[in-house]
């Protein structure tokens, strides 16, 4: 039991001096509010720009995989985790007697400023949390002084949209604008039927990035003549998933981008 | 050499092979340990990191496999000699299926995340929920095609429930963990899985052992066994519950692994000559071999990407068997 004692904290409010990350969510808010030299690795998925806002930064970190061996290695003070699909791993870490914090994926603005506020007590840099907090803040503040007009429906691969309960309806709700799926009665992730999107007339349509180079029939939604022939009419957006992917101060530039694509519509009625 | 001499040189061989692939699985992994000192840190008792990572992360992973790997195949040995159909396989009596949905309703659900070992109990909960099933269905009197169809059904149930539960989702990282799960995997599984699934798979063992003689005489046909004086419900009850026991123990911990109980019987029943009783403990090691060595494989062909075991065997199990069939066409009518 003396290894135990050796590699778990001695007390859990002492400052964690060797962090290590196994979430992508938990990455990036690591490294937006540890210390120089606190954070010691962060996920493979970290350092992938189509998945990553902070991909460059992530270099800087050695890079783990979420196996329960390596990060055991690692030697760290403290393991921060998702809630979702390491579950035997962050297990057998406690169970090796490591300190291990987990963190639900955010589906609102409340919660990305709770897990800000979280990380930042877990940390140690609580000045470093309110910061980044009040420049949320302040950015939905902006956003909410000159609400957009108009209806917006999310369509991404495999004809999938969004409703209240995520963090992309989170989101479209600070701009101003109205989410159809709401009034179609999806909650969460769900499936948008073609029909359903043509007959609902979206003035906004977000089509999620395509940035997979290879092809898949998950896009072949894309494809339709009636998509094509609709997404002609109605103004089609372009936010990159990593925006809003994972909930951080970075998805306000998700809120941002609609936006601006709200503004073009309005500007064209005109 | 003699027919006996033979078998138990097969048995030795089979032994012998999962003994070092055993100590093989102990060896690999991230840790750059050296071959004797990770062997020595499982036996020497003075704490430190190389001990804990022998015995909390790499000794359980190994037991399991070597655990459900002899699970897989015994058990898809006794159900090809009990239904004599050579499609027999574990999951035929709808237990995988069925365990693999009470692990799946227990992510959707939010319970896995509510205590660690919530998953592989709800698993088994249902698996038991499956098999009793599967019995009613079959009623007492039976034969081997009702179980099969009753098998099929509630596998089919469990699989759409499955989806269903996939379909309805609203989180898609919890979308994201039951696929992955379902795909099987011994990563970093701890000794309280080996704790909650060893008695079942040992029970398990035990009844299906039982069968071998039965299934000799089955080899004459269910009237002419029955005549000889083998009494066709309890055979039936042995399987279907030995079968239930060990492989619902064995998804309930690792998730559905495809094809080792399915092709390992039908590798090794041309070696053993045709007696159901011989090819029981054969297929038992062959299976814990073969899954130990792709738990090794997985672990040395992509060590950061976390491969899934069910995948691995599934490439490599499929073709396998379609040489197979091909090699024997002639003598499958």
């Amino acid at each position: 039991m003396a290894a135990l004692a050796a590699c778990a904290p001695a007390r859990a409010e002492s400052v964690p001096k060797r962090v290590v990350s196994m979430n992508l969510c938990t990455d990036q808010l690591a490294m937006l509010i540890a210390d120089e030299d606190q954070l010691h690795s962060v996920s493979h998925l970290a350092a992938d720009p189509g998945a990553s806002v902070l991909a460059e930064r992530a270099g800087a970190y050695v890079v783990n995989h979420g196996l329960a061996e390596e990060i055991f290695l690692m030697r760290p003070d403290l393991v921060i985790a998702g809630t979702y699909t390491t579950r035997t791993t962050v297990a057998l870490l406690r169970r090796l007697g490591f300190r291990v914090e987990e963190f639900a994926p955010e589906t609102g603005f409340d919660d990305i400023r709770q897990n800000i506020a979280r990380m930042g007590a877990i940390l140690g840099r609580r000045d470093r949390a309110v910061a980044l907090t009040a420049a949320l803040d302040a950015g939905l503040a902006a956003l909410a002084a000159s609400p957009a007009q108009g209806s917006v429906a999310v369509y991404s691969s495999n004809s999938y949209t969004v409703g209240p309960g995520s963090l992309a309806d989170a989101v479209i709700a600070e701009t101003g604008l109205d989410n159809i799926a709401a009034s179609l009665g999806i909650s969460g992730a769900g499936r948008l039927p073609l029909e359903s999107l043509i007959t609902a007339d979206p003035d906004l349509v977000v089509t999620g990035a395509r940035r997979f180079d290879n092809p898949a029939l998950a896009q072949e939604n894309f494809r339709h003549p009636a998509f094509r022939a609709f997404a002609r009419q109605a103004v089609e957006v372009d936010i990159p998933d990593k925006y809003w992917l994972c909930g951080a101060p970075f998805t306000l530039i998700a809120a941002r981008i609609l936006k601006q694509a709200a503004r073009r519509l309005e500007a064209g009625q005109e | 050499m003699s027919e006996p001499a033979r078998y138990r040189l097969l048995l030795a061989l089979l032994g012998g092979a999962t003994t070092v692939l055993f100590v093989l699985s102990l060896t690999v992994g991230p840790a750059a340990i050296g071959f004797g000192d990770s062997l020595a840190a499982l036996v020497s008792g003075d704490g430190g990191a190389i001990v804990l990572i022998m015995r909390e992360i790499r000794l359980p992973r190994a037991l399991l496999g070597l655990m459900i790997g002899a699970t897989l195949g015994l058990s898809g040995a006794a159900l090809q000699g009990y239904l004599r159909n050579p499609l027999a396989e574990p999951g035929l009596i709808g237990v995988s299926a069925s365990a693999s949905l009470g692990a799946v309703l227990a992510i959707y659900t939010g319970l896995s995340a509510a205590f660690p070992l919530a998953l592989p109990l709800s698993a088994l909960a249902a698996a038991v929920a499956g098999v009793l099933v599967v019995q009613a269905l079959a009623g007492m009197h039976g034969g081997t095609l009702t179980i099969i169809l009753a098998g099929v059904a509630v596998s089919s149930f469990a699989g759409a429930m499955t989806s269903l539960a996939l379909n309805l989702s609203p989180n898609p990282f919890a979308a994201l963990e039951i696929l992955f799960w379902m795909l099987g995997s011994l990563t970093d599984r701890s000794m309280e899985h080996v704790w909650l699934a060893g008695p079942f798979i040992l029970l398990g063992w035990a009844m299906l052992a039982m069968l071998a003689r039965p299934l000799d005489t089955l080899t004459l046909g269910g009237d002419a066994a029955s005549s000889l004086g083998v009494d066709m419900r309890r055979v039936r009850f042995l399987a279907v519950f030995g079968t239930a026991a060990c492989v619902g123990a064995s998804t309930a911990v690792a998730g559905a692994i495809g094809f080792v109980g399915l092709v390992v019987p039908h590798l090794l029943r041309p070696l053993v000559g045709a007696r159901p009783s011989r090819l029981l403990p054969a297929s038992a090691l062959g299976g814990a071999s073969v899954l130990i060595a792709a738990d090794i494989l997985v672990r040395l062909i992509a060590p950061g990407r976390d491969l899934k075991l069910g995948v691995l065997t599934a490439i490599v199990g499929a073709p396998f068997f379609l040489w197979l069939i091909w090699r024997s066409r002639g003598r499958l009518t």
